[in-house]
């Protein structure tokens, strides 16, 4: 059996428990512990059940372990607002975090675009920006890495259901960080993100609309071809990222309309802006997996 | 119906909802010239937004021919009496353009969102009800999709943030007058006796003024519409037309009728691309109970790929889609156009 680092997970939520299924079947990464604060928490049963250590006292559950277990990775699926409190503790302990909450501490990873930029910098905190950023910015990537994009523009809509109450309580955060991804990891020199909820039963898959302006009159054939080859490197690891219409062109506005479905481990299928999240989140880990397993990298705390 | 001797506000959307048929492209002077007339006929409170609100100057909606800022500066400068209210959608725009205009001198800011995401307003409206002075307003839109209880738990979500009054928005312009009775007489009866409670009415179905009337008999005090009905689909509720209804019936509005009248049909009929009306496609809104702003995204899409708007907009209305999705329009023409294609 090939070695594979070892990785907490903190937030035994959906989102948690849908990386943890997904990060079992990883060839480099181990779960190994998952971190809770309510000992009746439904989830860390559910990581028990799988022979998972879990804590019911959060990071500082954690930590005394983080050593002994040789934990080189965390993954914070919690909320903003204990983000940097958990992400300072567990690179004190020489671990590196994934952050999944839109706090946005450490720089933006979309992995199609700048994960090796992320890796080769050995940053020990990378964000993964939004659901709606996983799910566009690739698309905008592959349009500006053809031709200067003058203005992106993002259109996530997403099912009712796949909404948690922290997305709720601060749309504002979703539409303000994507546009941020999309300008600083899309490459657009403007960004705007709009999202929509759609209630409709049953749940409707999300879908994502791209728009980008270019500077110069679009190379369809070039912009074609780079789209769809940015599609299959996304679909390496969410096979149901869809490309459903497009790239269409106007003037110097170029469309790509994405259906993006989940592979259904522990979120259901629909919710694919959930699990593009926590598939990039284990992405993510396994590149950072395999520079340590390489010797090229070695995680320490500052 | 008697509504002897009751007080109602009524509010106009020309400079809104209207922007959606004139594609955005009212210009600063325009919207100076149509505010002036109004405070002139005594209208208390009029709109000027983006067609969907802050913020929604975008490829998917519409570049606007000026920013929000330039047409609520310009328009809460020039009014005396009237007041200026903006419309927000959450995911659209945020509390930064919310505080934007505040600056440029607004009255009132209305939180939008679909009827049964309440919860995404917190933020929005919180925000609004802490600033002194500022009329907070609730709006949940396409309020036809869900019955009248769930809609009443929803408007409480908005009460509950700090909304002084809340809005039954039939965006679709899909209400009967019993589906209005419905769900603003419960509203009336569920929420806090000084919450106000407003109608927004679509004139998809010619429903507009009986609906509005429906809404103010079971205690609405609020009621929008748009004069020479200037908005989107076949218009909002024609406020002219309106207002002498009110006039006949007793029903206390403060604003001018006659000036009204002349506003209407000297600066906004020729302010027109094409008139406003109950027309095949605008009726299939009406009919499916589809979004209003869908219908010019429906016929440019018709118009593109061959195809019927009609058909279009009934197979949005089939999808339940919701305000917002304008980028579903092409892409469905396209699928529609493969169909027919491969057929």
């Amino acid at each position: 059996m090939s070695k594979k680092i070892r990785a907490a997970i903190i937030g035994p939520g959906n989102i948690g428990t849908d990386l943890l299924m997904k990060a079992m079947r990883s060839d480099v990464i181990e779960p190994v512990w998952m971190v809770g604060v309510d000992p009746e928490s439904p989830g860390l049963a559910r990581a028990r059940d799988m022979g998972i250590k879990t804590t019911c006292e959060g990071v500082d559950g954690l930590v005394p372990h983080m050593r002994e277990d040789n934990i080189q990775i965390c993954f914070d699926a919690t909320s903003a607002y204990v983000h940097a409190d958990n992400s300072r503790k567990v690179n004190a302990q020489g671990a590196v975090m994934i952050d999944l909450t839109p706090a946005a501490i450490g720089p933006f990873c979309v992995p199609p675009v700048n994960l090796k930029n992320a890796v080769a910098e050995r940053a020990m905190n990378v964000n993964m920006v939004t659901c709606g950023g996983q799910a566009t910015i690739p698309m905008v990537a592959a349009v500006s890495r053809v031709q200067a994009v003058s203005y992106g523009e993002i259109v996530a809509t997403v099912s009712s259901r796949s909404v948690g109450p922290g997305t709720r309580k601060n749309i504002d955060e979703f539409t303000r960080t994507t546009a941020k991804g999309v300008e600083l990891i899309g490459g657009a020199q403007q960004g705007k993100a709009i999202i929509i909820i759609n209630p409709a039963e049953p749940p409707l898959i999300m879908r994502d609309t791209i728009h980008c302006l270019t500077v110069d009159e679009p190379d369809q054939d070039a912009i074609t071809r780079s789209v769809h080859e940015m599609v299959a490197e996304v679909q390496k690891y969410v096979p149901g990222y869809t490309l459903k219409n497009g790239p269409t062109f106007d003037g110097k506005r170029v469309s790509i309309y994405m259906e993006v479905a989940g592979l259904g481990d522990f979120l259901p299928r629909y919710a694919g802006n959930l699990d593009i999240m926590t598939a990039a989140g284990l992405r993510t880990a396994e590149m950072y997996a395999e520079e340590i397993l390489a010797g090229r990298f070695v995680p320490a705390a500052a | 119906m008697n509504l002897q001797g009751r007080k109602i506000q009524v509010h106009d959307m020309s400079l809104r909802d209207g922007m959606h048929p004139k594609q955005h492209q009212i210009t600063v002077e325009q919207m100076v010239e149509i505010a002036v007339a109004m405070d002139e006929a005594g209208i208390p409170l009029i709109e000027v937004t983006h067609g969907d609100g802050l913020g929604g100057a975008s490829v998917n909606y519409g570049f606007p021919a000026a920013s929000d800022q330039e047409y609520l500066t310009a328009v809460c400068k020039a009014v005396k009496k009237t007041r200026v209210s903006a419309l927000l959608l959450p995911g659209i725009g945020t509390v930064d353009h919310l505080k934007m205009a505040v600056d440029c001198g607004i009255s009132t800011i209305r939180v939008a969102t679909h009827c049964t995401e309440a919860d995404v307003s917190e933020q929005h409206i919180s925000m609004a009800s802490q600033i002194s002075g500022l009329d907070t307003v609730g709006f949940l839109m396409m309020a036809h999709m869900i019955p009248a209880e769930e809609l009443v738990v929803q408007l409480k979500l908005m009460e509950s943030y700090g909304a002084n009054c809340v809005y039954i928005t039939d965006s679709a312009g899909y209400m009967l007058p019993d589906d209005v009775t419905s769900r603003v007489a419960l509203a009336r009866k569920e929420l806090k006796p000084e919450t106000e409670l407003g109608f927004h009415g679509h004139h998809n179905l010619g429903m507009g003024i009986a609906n509005s009337l429906a809404a103010v008999e079971a205690g609405a005090t609020r009621i929008d519409g748009s004069l020479a009905g200037l908005g989107a689909g076949a218009g909002n509720t024609p406020l002219e037309v309106f207002l002498a209804v009110c006039d006949r019936m007793g029903v206390e509005t403060g604003v001018d009728l006659f000036k009204a009248m002349d506003v209407a049909e000297d600066l906004i009929v020729p302010l027109m691309d094409h008139m406003v009306r109950v027309d095949r496609d605008s009726l299939t809104l009406g009919w499916a109970g589809v979004y209003s702003s869908f219908l010019l995204f429906a016929k440019r899409s018709a118009a593109k790929y061959g195809l019927s708007a009609r058909d279009i907009l009934v197979e949005l209305g089939r999808r339940r889609t919701v305000g917002g999705q304008e980028d579903m329009i092409e892409d469905l023409a396209m699928d529609m156009a493969r169909a027919r294609d491969s057929a």
